[in-house]
């Protein structure tokens, strides 16, 4: 079987993000990049399948990114998969989710693939719905939202965390599916898998190489723009009291004040 | 004249919002799709009618429910191309961000996910990275197609009579590539829904175990609110994912936020920090969540909280 993951390099959700002033991309170069949270489980949900068939399993790692998102490539290739592809044109940069999801679509056509896995969110943009735009481009199953996937030879079975509770899904290969955090934990890479993922392959692919125009991507072919960015004006702390014995009455008074019971 | 269509098949408060956000737009009537079983669209036209819908599109068949989105998506597509409508808004959960995004792809329209406002001129607002920045953008490919996020405004009522349109449903193959061969839904009682409540108590890595979770529980059915959790609370057991707030859990931004037991991570703060107001209970005086609350109490919350709950009954009295 041959397993496809998406990942994609963010900026730190964990430290301060912007977007830059000219033109409302998110600033990149002045930000610590990282992989995108929940790709990792995808990952590991695609190394959970290899470590299960090591001979019958092939793991390829796509990423739509610019020259540095080669840094959270070998990163996610030191969890153990085989090689990776890199999708890098200067046109793309400025891409929409819908946009993205040509580029990346038109680059799975370049690939063999039984099985394609991604986050079911990245931390970024947060869209959630990349799985369903690309099994609409492609034409194949988009199994969103797992919590839980099973394959039994061409057969797969995902259960799919939903609001109130959850669903149980199936179809055929080729699929995508979309996981979150909830299906596994993430491995930590070991110093063989990081020491092995400085010499795995990894193809560069340029637009024209997977098939688009310059003009079908970037900010000439995105389906949505930016109109104005503001920084969130920050909450400040309000008051604060230490529980000396009447910490909960002081609570309710306050929740009475705010008139909240 | 045109219409703006909000997709719905619930009568919650969620629909309630987009009727009002998409009267207020002054594009066009505002016409219901309802994608879903038979007498899904009977069952809700009477809450619809109540918020000024002035049509309900019924597309009802059991076909939209047997497979995921792709037909439900389909269905609408089609009644897009066929009706024009000047703006689409569906409600920003997981389904419907879900059907919006195969709709924007089979259409080559834009989308916006997550929006908090709109403007008749289709400028949507949306908070992004975690609610640190408010972005304004626009569709520039098709039409306004937007994803509303819940308590993005205060519903309004506005009575109106609506026609009933039924829509034949017709879906290709192509959209029945995955079966949902199993529907469960987990017993959540009489609390109201996590993204929709208007009040949250949270509980994270300081409530210490699944039981002593009931502390959290009783003092959210005290304020008739939704019971939430830290991802620390739920990566330890404590109480099932879905109740998750934050980063990779659910957004909220209720009227009241109360986190007990939750140093305010910024993976958690990234899921609650537009909630109008914050109250922390906190043993570590250093936790940063108190940056972020109107009110905290430095204490233990199973003091803080039993004390705050006997004052609160008291005085209901």
């Amino acid at each position: 079987m041959k397993i496809v993951v998406l990942t994609k390099q963010v900026p730190d959700s964990g430290l301060d993000r912007s977007l830059s002033a000219d033109d409302f991309t998110v600033e990149r170069a002045s930000a610590s990049n990282v992989i995108s949270e929940l790709d990792e489980n995808a990952i590991e949900a695609a190394m959970v399948l290899a470590d299960a068939d090591p001979s019958g399993v092939e793991v390829t790692l796509l990423t739509v990114g610019p020259d540095h998102a080669l840094e959270t490539i070998r990163k996610a290739l030191s969890m153990g998969p085989h090689k990776a592809v890199h999708v890098q044109d200067d046109a793309i940069a400025g891409s929409c989710a819908v946009t993205t999801s040509a580029v990346i679509a038109a680059a799975l056509g370049k690939l063999e693939y039984d099985l394609v896995l991604c986050a079911a969110e990245s931390t970024d943009g947060g869209v959630g719905g990349m799985a369903q735009m690309l099994g609409a481009r492609l034409g194949v199953a988009a199994m969103s939202g797992a919590r839980k996937l099973t394959v039994d030879g061409n057969k797969l079975t995902v259960e799919r965390q939903t609001d109130d509770g959850y669903e149980t899904l199936t179809a055929t290969t080729p699929a995508v599916v979309s996981v979150w955090d909830s299906m596994n934990t993430p491995r930590y890479p070991s110093l063989k898998g990081i020491m092995a993922a400085k010499r795995k392959p990894v193809e560069t692919m340029s637009l024209s190489d997977v098939g688009l125009a310059p003009e079908q991507v970037g900010a000439a072919g995105a389906t949505s723009a930016v109109v104005s960015a503001e920084p969130r004006p920050a909450r400040s702390a309000g008051q604060k009291v230490v529980d000396e014995g009447e910490g909960g009455a002081q609570l309710a008074q306050f929740l009475a004040s705010e008139k909240f019971v | 004249m045109a219409e703006v269509f909000v997709v719905a098949n619930a009568a919650n408060k969620l629909t309630y919002e987009m009727l009002t956000m998409a009267r207020g737009l002054g594009m066009g009537d505002v016409a219901v799709v309802v994608l879903g079983a038979s007498g899904t669209a009977d069952s809700i036209a009477d809450n619809l009618a109540e918020y000024g819908a002035t049509k309900i599109y019924a597309a009802e068949d059991g076909v939209l429910e047997e497979f995921l989105v792709a037909p439900k998506a389909e269905v609408l597509a089609k009644l897009i191309t066929e009706h024009q409508p000047a703006a689409v808004l569906l409600p920003s959960v997981q389904e419907g961000k879900e059907i919006a995004a195969r709709v924007a792809v089979s259409l080559g329209n834009g989308l916006l996910t997550d929006i908090v406002g709109l403007t008749g001129e289709g400028v949507a607002t949306q908070p992004i990275f975690a609610g640190s920045t408010i972005v304004t953008s626009r569709v520039t490919k098709g039409i306004p197609l937007v994803t509303v996020r819940p308590n993005s405004l205060t519903p309004s009522p506005e009575a109106a009579t609506p026609e009933r349109v039924t829509v034949p449903v017709e879906v290709s193959d192509q959209a029945k590539l995955v079966a949902v061969t199993d529907r469960v839904t987990e017993a959540k009682g009489d609390r109201p829904e996590l993204t929709e409540a208007g009040v949250v108590v949270s509980g994270g890595r300081g409530v210490g175990s699944a039981e002593q979770f009931s502390v959290i529980e009783e003092f959210a059915d005290l304020l008739g609110g939704a019971v939430g959790a830290s991802r620390a609370a739920t990566d330890a057991g404590y109480y099932p994912h879905k109740f998750q707030v934050g980063q990779t859990g659910s957004t909220v931004s209720p009227q009241l936020y109360l986190a007990a037991g939750i140093s305010g991570a910024i993976q958690h703060r990234a899921g609650m920090q537009t909630s109008k107001t914050i109250v922390a209970i906190n043993k570590d005086d250093a936790a940063p969540i108190f940056d972020i609350a109107d009110f905290g109490v430095v204490g233990d919350l199973f003091k803080v909280l039993p004390q705050a709950a006997e004052t609160i009954k008291k005085s209901r009295q």
